[in-house]
């Protein structure tokens, strides 16, 4: 059964990202338990909260995540819950994270407008298979306060330019993760879950 | 570097997609969802949608409009007309809105913008002002509520700086005398508030030809375009605005 699980928690945008994956002709189940979790052929984590809400909500859906990535299925993190990949987050005091990936979720620069919330453009870097047919550069819509600083060396890096470079996506291994909204990008951010759903059936 | 934004309004009467002149004389331009759903997939940065009956009947209305667009349309979206209280707020957030805009409840109570905000962050809330020019003193704007019908005493601009301190995350700048006109934006208008605010302002009211986006966005200083009468009607595309403006230097979405 090729079914994409999108991580059904009490945040935000899961039911934007429901909308995107029917749109694209995804089959897309909403769930947090264990069985459909290993069952499925990719893991969406979506997320708009505050990152310690947002682990609180994830609760014992955690470990069957991080299992699952561990094994070397697809998974993709949006927003907050691309975030939640890292090791932990100082938004309102100190969270721990999934620890998916190496790495501390800090606050963006105060020199620029917080929230950083726009449009703006991402560089692609080769081999970064979430932008597969979406040339060297695009636009994507970004809504966040936080910004993830990466210390894994095995992470591909997509940046994006705030006054200073901000990571806007990131690949390790079979972990994905985007800083900003693909389900709010237009045909672009279209194209981005297509390349998820691809991902996940290879 | 963030982009400057091209912003389609969706004016909702009944229903239907609707554009006046001067907030009057409305013409039928089309179903909210199919309108909204093309300009998602032509390139459009951001939709506003403004329920203009904004009765307590279309209430439960509003909410099956704005999940039926969210299912179709994949940029974000404000939603104003007739919000009253946060709870309603809430509801249209949930209902897949990405921000709301308050306009009249927010004129007899401010405090409103401030709870909002509290509640769902300031991003989420774009006071909406709809500006007249005085006839009685020059450069000088007055804020109208309900639709545009009741001119208030209310300074445009003193109202937009209030509207910032009490969280408004956005204004979102409707010139009266210039909406549905065609015949360019207040600039003036634009660049006055633009000036004495640090959150982005949208300029709406009066796009009739590309140079009239440009001058919004240079002369006026505003974040962001938002246009009726020359999306629904009009020979320009948002990929013709988008690579007018880029080729006069500013930073798009292409």
């Amino acid at each position: 059964m090729m079914m994409i699980v999108v991580i059904d928690y009490n945040v935000g945008n899961v039911k934007s990202v429901c909308n995107a994956l029917r749109h694209i002709g995804c089959e897309a189940e909403l769930s947090r338990d264990p069985d459909p979790i290993a069952k499925a052929a990719g893991l969406i984590l979506p997320g708009v909260a505050a990152f310690g809400y947002a682990m609180e909500a994830l609760g014992d859906a955690a470990e069957p995540i991080r299992r699952a990535a561990r094994a070397g299925k697809p998974v993709l993190g949006i927003c907050v819950g691309y975030q939640m990949l890292f090791d932990e987050s100082c938004e309102y005091g100190s969270h721990q994270g999934l620890g998916l990936v190496a790495g501390k979720v800090v606050a963006v620069p105060s020199d620029q407008t917080v929230p950083h919330m726009g449009w703006n453009l991402v560089e692609f870097p080769d081999g970064m298979d979430l932008f597969t047919d979406l040339g060297p550069a695009k636009h994507f819509y970004f809504a966040h306060s936080y910004h993830a600083q990466v210390r894994d060396e095995r992470a591909r890096i997509a940046y994006t330019d705030y006054g200073a470079p901000l990571v806007a996506s990131i690949q390790k291994d079979n972990v994905y993760g985007v800083q900003f909204h693909p389900e709010k990008s237009g045909n672009q951010g279209l194209q981005v879950l297509r390349n998820f759903h691809a991902i996940c059936r290879r | 570097m963030l982009t400057k934004r091209i912003i389609p309004c969706l004016d909702v009467k009944d229903n239907r997609v609707v554009k006046g002149v001067n907030f009057l004389n409305l013409r039928d331009a089309g179903d909210p969802v199919e309108l909204g759903a093309r300009y998602s997939d032509m390139g459009a940065d951001e939709l506003v949608f403004l329920d203009i009956t904004a009765t307590i009947r279309s209430r439960k209305t509003i909410v099956e409009l704005v999940e039926r667009v969210a299912a179709n349309v994949f940029i974000p979206f404000t939603v104003g007309g007739g919000i009253r209280d946060v709870e309603q707020i809430d509801e249209l957030l949930r209902s897949g809105a990405e921000k709301v805009s308050v306009n009249t409840a927010a004129v007899e109570n401010p405090d409103l913008i401030a709870e909002a905000a509290q509640r769902f962050g300031n991003q989420c809330v774009v006071l909406a002002i709809d500006a007249r020019r005085s006839k009685m003193r020059k450069d000088h704007w007055q804020v109208c509520v309900k639709a545009g019908s009741e001119p208030t005493d209310i300074d445009v601009v003193e109202w937009a700086v209030r509207g910032e301190q009490l969280g408004a995350g956005e204004i979102l700048l409707t010139s009266m005398d210039a909406d549905g006109t065609l015949a360019g934006y207040d600039n003036e208008l634009n660049k006055t508030v633009s000036d004495v605010v640090n959150i982005p302002v949208i300029a709406s009211g009066g796009a009739g030809t590309l140079d009239h986006l440009y001058d919004a966005i240079v002369e006026g200083g505003a974040d962001a375009v938002l246009m009726a009468s020359i999306t629904h009607f009009g020979d320009f595309t948002i990929t013709q605005m988008k690579e007018y403006l880029r080729d006069r230097g500013l930073p798009m979405n292409l």
